[in-house]
């Protein structure tokens, strides 16, 4: 098995689940029916992205290893999602500037991925790609309509914006397996990532009105297993149900 | 105070379920402007691949044939009279026709 | 434009009794009543009453199911669950929208169903604290909302009656969904057998008081079936329903907790137990184990929410009008 493309499918695989998980949690709750259903839908395109990642990092992993014994029987350290998609949801203006930085991050990093060297992880990002450019549409043209919508929108996704941008570094800082696997052509080069990236979030902020935040300091971890404070209690209750009966079938 | 201005506009959803078919009325939905109708019309209405094409339109701006207040609706046969048989005056010494 | 031709003067001398007695004849006729036609005013008060509570069940019911949701033991399961309850959100959706061709605006509904006027399905307002309790909802719940809908899939009312069929066409997934948790469980280890019986014991008399009262003491039933709105009474759908899900229950190996339920060769349906109708009213009234809890949950949702659906109307208001000024600048 090589653990570096091991290491790197679960990246991709963990933060698909991860916010998959996050944005269910919204199922029910939204502002309005119409976007409820959006929210769902984007959850599980999430989910199922995650899936198809997992079903392959299992594949690698062998010994009977499947999308759900890695999604449940996995510590958290084992856990290689950014530490971005954890996050709570808190309000709808935090939820969605959560996932308009890691989308519009995650549409540069797939459009690679669809010319990536494994086969596999090729397939899946050109199923992939048109989801998730509609998804970091969709979380644009909301960051737009709060940014200019009215005075408590502007301040609510300013302020979602200032506190989420810490969590933004760590996704252009690849560890050792990203770095072998850019390397190989697997995945991109991230550190170039962020050129797009930043180009395409100031673009976005501009139109909405809002401040884009000083580099400053950035938090990391997530790509080597350490998390937030959020991250246990996400497993905990993700994960009760098949650890709480390990022989169950479901 | 004013009630805040929180409820969004009705529109009215209509899809192509192929090339070939006409768009189809298929029911409504609220939203705030054109780009998110489009939106929220393929989240709610084409979550089964219902669709390849939808239109919407403002529900105020389907302006609609509308009997008189009074007026029945059950009008299909009325505007045809001349189906009916009591449209032709025949005379009474004729007898049943 | 001011010109108006002279009405057609038969309808002019047509008077409400006339008018109501043609309406009849009409839906006797087994015709369908679209949203300009003239309709009795109670005919439209009783939909609006029915559709805007189905609606309300619709969106009250995503809420015991939504708590599953992160705990779903499998991934397969969880993405069942998720669309499933997607779908509640989407069948309110349709529902609301076929009470506003009634002329009311769906906020209206809303603000009724958060101040606590309008009612929906009691069967929401009981606790979902086990998994066996997804695949009891969908197999029971869903089972007994589906003998309802297929019904009124025919109902007199057109926008009702084709966001029944959407409806109906999306359900048949949901119960399947359900049935299979439990076939899993019923299958699987002895405390997931456990899970399921238990399930079951407390789903089952609430899903057969979701038809509602007996025939005898159901009010408005008479009027409805008139009206073709319903087509069947409340107890020849729940006979339907306990005579077809039986025997799903014996091929799960589970047992339905009614000791006085026996198949009756005569009437070739099951004999079933008296069902706690003191139960069922206290639910009604606001004393379930859920009903503030549920209700509470949707009021923050939407107050929650304000913020947000004020800001997108401000965001195309400011849109509209730039396009506009971009227009007059041309």
């Amino acid at each position: 098995m090589n653990l570096d493309l091991k290491n790197y499918t679960l990246f991709l695989a963990d933060n698909a689940l991860i916010l998959g998980q996050r944005l269910g949690e919204w199922c029910g709750h939204g502002p309005v029916l119409e976007q409820d259903i959006a929210l769902t839908n984007i959850s599980l395109d999430h989910l199922g992205q995650s899936r198809m990642l997992l079903q392959y990092a299992a594949k690698q992993v062998g010994n009977g290893a499947t999308e759900d014994s890695l999604a449940f029987f996995r510590n958290e350290g084992e856990f290689r999602n950014l530490l971005i998609t954890e996050l709570p949801n808190n309000d709808w203006a935090y939820t969605l500037a959560k996932h308009f930085l890691f989308d519009t991050f995650n549409f540069f990093q797939y459009e690679f991925l669809m010319n990536s060297k494994d086969e596999t992880i090729q397939a899946i990002a050109r199923k992939a790609i048109k989801e998730i450019a509609y998804h970091a549409q969709f979380s644009a043209e909301w960051i737009i309509r709060m940014g200019d919508g009215t005075e408590e929108s502007h301040q609510r996704v300013q302020n979602a914006i200032d506190e989420l941008w810490m969590y933004t570094g760590e996704m252009f800082v690849a560890d050792s397996s990203s770095e072998a696997m850019t390397k190989a052509a697997v995945a991109p080069d991230y550190a170039l990532l962020k050129e797009q990236w930043q180009e395409k979030v100031s673009q976005v902020l501009e139109i909405a009105t809002l401040v884009k935040p000083e580099e400053g300091w950035m938090q990391k971890g997530g790509r080597e297993g350490k998390h937030t404070e959020h991250m246990g209690y996400i497993l905990a209750e993700m994960q009760h149900l098949p650890r709480t009966y390990p022989t169950a079938k479901w | 105070m004013d009630k805040p201005n929180d409820n969004w506009k009705i529109w009215e959803v209509f899809i192509r379920s192929k090339n070939g078919l006409s768009h189809k009325h298929v029911g409504s939905l609220h939203a705030p402007d054109a780009d998110m109708a489009i939106k929220n019309a393929r989240d709610v209405y084409t979550r089964r691949s219902e669709g390849i094409s939808i239109w919407v339109v403002p529900s105020e701006a389907v302006t609609a044939s509308s009997p008189d207040e009074k007026e029945p609706l059950f009008t299909p046969a009325d505007d045809k009279v001349y189906r009916h048989p009591t449209f032709y005056e025949i005379p009474s010494e004729i007898g049943h026709m | 434009m001011q010109i108006k031709f002279v009405k057609y003067p038969r309808f002019i001398a047509m008077g409400e009794v006339q008018l109501e007695k043609r309406f009849q004849d009409y839906l006797d006729g087994e015709n369908k009543i679209e949203p300009k036609d003239w309709m009795p005013d109670a005919y439209r008060k009783t939909l609006i009453r029915q559709i805007s509570q189905h609606a309300h069940s619709e969106v009250v019911g995503m809420l015991p199911e939504a708590n599953w949701i992160s705990r779903a033991p499998s991934l397969r399961r969880k993405v069942a669950l998720l669309a499933k309850v997607q779908d509640e959100a989407g069948h309110g959706l349709y529902l609301y929208s076929a009470a506003e061709t009634l002329g009311i605006d769906r906020s209206e509904l809303v603000d009724d169903l958060l101040s606590g006027k309008a009612k929906y399905s009691s069967i929401f307002n009981y606790p979902t604290v086990s998994w066996a309790d997804m695949g009891a909802i969908g197999w029971l719940v869903d089972g007994a909302a589906i003998a309802n809908q297929v019904m009124l899939c025919r109902t007199s009312y057109g926008p009702y009656a084709r966001a029944m069929v959407r409806i109906c066409k999306e359900e048949s997934f949901h119960q399947r969904q359900g049935y299979e948790i439990m076939l899993s469980l019923a299958n699987g280890t002895a405390e997931q057998k456990q899970m399921a019986q238990d399930a079951l014991n407390r789903w089952w008399w609430p899903s057969l008081m979701m038809f509602g009262p007996t025939d005898d003491l159901s009010p408005n039933s008479a009027q409805s079936m008139k009206w073709k709105i319903k087509r069947k009474s409340n107890d020849e759908l729940r006979q339907e329903f306990i005579d077809k899900t039986v025997p799903q229950a014996e091929f799960l190996g589970l047992t339905v907790p009614d000791k006085d339920l026996k198949w009756n060769e005569e009437k070739q349906g099951y004999d079933y137990g008296e069902i706690d109708w003191e139960e069922f009213y206290n639910v009604v009234k606001g004393n379930g184990p859920c009903n503030k809890q549920r209700l509470a949950d949707r009021v923050k949702a939407h107050e929650a929410g304000a913020w947000v659906r004020e800001a997108a109307n401000a965001y195309a208001a400011k849109e509209a009008k730039r396009k506009a000024d971009k227009g007059q600048a041309a």
